[in-house]
């Protein structure tokens, strides 16, 4: 069967199919970023931006709670930000959690999950995203 | 540089103009602005116009397809919810630089319908509802959750925003929707994107709104000072790096560059405002701005909008118009709307709602990117 396609950049699939998320330290200014980019968009140095797996865990930063979409799209959900232990901060969903401001914290402990995005694009390709649970 | 003032401003009153183009709106805003300054289209040097979704966007020339066409130089810009702030800014500068002495900005615009913010990428598959929403209700309810990490705010807090502004805009007849929100209603409107109800987000609607500015010299030549208003101060910032702002839109800092350089432009500081029309596209961004403005200390915003210091009658009232929750937000007219209303309570011609003696005010947009601008326009003597 063919290896998944990966949601985003950030989200490294490698040949067996096993998904992480990579994200990149600035060594002049310390930065760490997810999205791509030709220099650190901190500091402006080029060449110093060094890939490294992002730790699994962090604590909620902000969320909100979806519950108007676009066509398509599958709602309630939970959409958050997240502080991850590393330093990085990653936006996803955060599922396993009821829907309501009462079931959710603000710095709760959460773990990052890899899953089937349950879409597929136009050529019929699968994809693997990243989703986040209570810890 | 030479001082810059607005002479001419006019907008509609924001709906649904089904079979309009944005030039045909700016056209017909153009020309209130050129009635009200006393000129007409052979008297303006140059014209910038804003446009954010028209998808050839020579708005400009379709403008003076509609007025006339004199030749002269145009330029169309497009920046998001600031792109008429920056469309008069541009306007601004070229009077500045001694280039021209009348010119005129346009921000005009026919909205895509629904939700902004997300929707069916070219290539892969959507991350809409996977990697959390991009929608606008739901980005602006992550930025107001974060204030309300920190501080405390609630629920009903943000909702009072709303209650607020559509208690204003009972006052002004060319808001789209004039009609007063008890909390409850606000709280139990339709939840979009939690906290935002429906009743917390802007409307959605086609509008244009222009202005016709002119140099010092000029509005002295014509006798015209009586109903100029200077442009005391205009700024205009982009996001800086900040460690969050790949994951969420950092509404703040961009902000706060563009209010502290305004402050110092102006030489004045935020107890000199009078009123202020801020960027509200969601009741969660209001609360926030009044930190980023400096209308209140750190973590002070809940008590601003608990104390009513923010209503008409307050100590600093903001969005008397209604704002972008009840007036409406065709993107690219907010920017010089805002500044409408600030002119009218400047002329002291705004009725019901007048700021009393108001002397001094600021407009702010937002437009995720992430750009701001702010202004202070200031009364003339
Ligand atoms: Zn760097």
């Amino acid at each position: 069967m063919a290896i998944p396609k990966s949601v985003a950049p950030w989200l490294v699939v490698d040949a067996e199919g096993r998904a992480h998320v990579e994200a990149r330290r600035c060594s002049v200014c310390a930065a760490i970023l997810t999205a791509p980019s030709l220099a650190c968009p901190s500091c402006g140095a080029r060449g110093t931006l060094q890939p490294f797996m992002v730790t699994p865990t962090g604590r909620l930063h902000s969320y909100s709670i979806v519950h108007r979409s676009f066509p398509g799209v599958t709602v309630p959900f939970i959409s958050v930000v997240v502080d991850m232990d590393d330093g990085t901060v990653l936006k996803g969903n955060l599922r396993g959690v009821a829907p309501t401001p009462d079931a959710i914290c603000f710095d709760m402990p959460v773990r990052l999950v890899f899953d089937d995005a349950g879409r597929q694009d136009r050529e019929g390709n699968r994809y693997v995203s990243y989703f986040f649970e209570a810890a | 540089m030479r001082d810059v003032y607005i002479v001419g401003i006019d907008m509609l009153r924001f709906g649904r103009f089904p079979g309009k183009t944005p030039g045909e709106l700016g056209a017909e805003v153009a020309l209130g602005a050129m009635d009200e300054a006393g000129v007409s289209i052979r008297d303006i040097q140059a014209l910038y116009c804003g446009n954010q979704f028209d998808p050839v966007g020579m708005i400009a020339q379709d403008v003076q397809k509609q007025i006339g066409q004199t030749g002269i130089p145009s330029a169309n810009i497009k920046n998001a919810c600031a792109t008429g702030a920056t469309t008069l800014r541009e306007a601004m500068f070229l009077i500045k630089a001694g280039a021209a002495d009348i010119t005129l900005a346009v921000g005009c615009e026919v909205m895509p319908r629904g939700l902004l913010g997300g929707g069916e990428p070219a290539a892969g598959i959507s991350t809409e509802g996977l990697l959390g929403s991009g929608s606008m209700p739901c980005v602006f309810a992550e930025a107001g959750h974060a204030y309300a990490r920190d501080y405390g705010t609630s629920f009903a807090q943000f909702a009072q925003v709303s209650v607020k502004n559509h208690w204003h805009s009972t006052m002004n007849p060319k808001a789209m929707y004039q009609k007063e929100t008890p909390l409850e209603e606000v709280m139990q409107a339709e939840m979009i994107a939690y906290p935002n109800t429906k009743l917390m987000c802007s409307v959605n609607v086609d509008g244009a709104a222009a202005a016709v500015l002119m140099s010092e010299e000029e509005v002295r030549r014509r006798g015209l000072m009586g109903q100029a208003v200077k442009i005391r101060a205009s700024a205009l910032a982009s996001d800086p790096y900040t460690p969050r702002n790949l994951a969420m839109w950092d509404i703040n800092t961009a902000t706060r560059m563009a209010a502290d350089k305004a402050y110092e432009q102006a030489g004045l500081g935020p107890d000199d405002i009078d009123l202020v029309e801020l960027h509200d596209c969601f009741a969660t961004a209001e609360l926030l701005h009044y930190e980023n403005l400096r209308l209140c200390g750190v973590g002070e915003a809940g008590r601003m909008i608990d104390t009513g210091e923010t209503r008409l009658g307050g100590r600093i009232p903001v969005n008397v118009s209604g704002g972008l929750l009840s007036k409406g937000h065709p993107i690219a007219a907010t920017g010089i709307a805002n500044m409408y209303e600030v002119v009218a309570h400047l002329r002291g011609t705004a009725g019901a709602r007048q700021v009393e003696g108001a002397r001094l005010g600021m407009t702010h947009v937002v437009g995720l990117g992430t750009v701001a601008a702010v202004h202070i326009l200031e009364k003339s003597l």
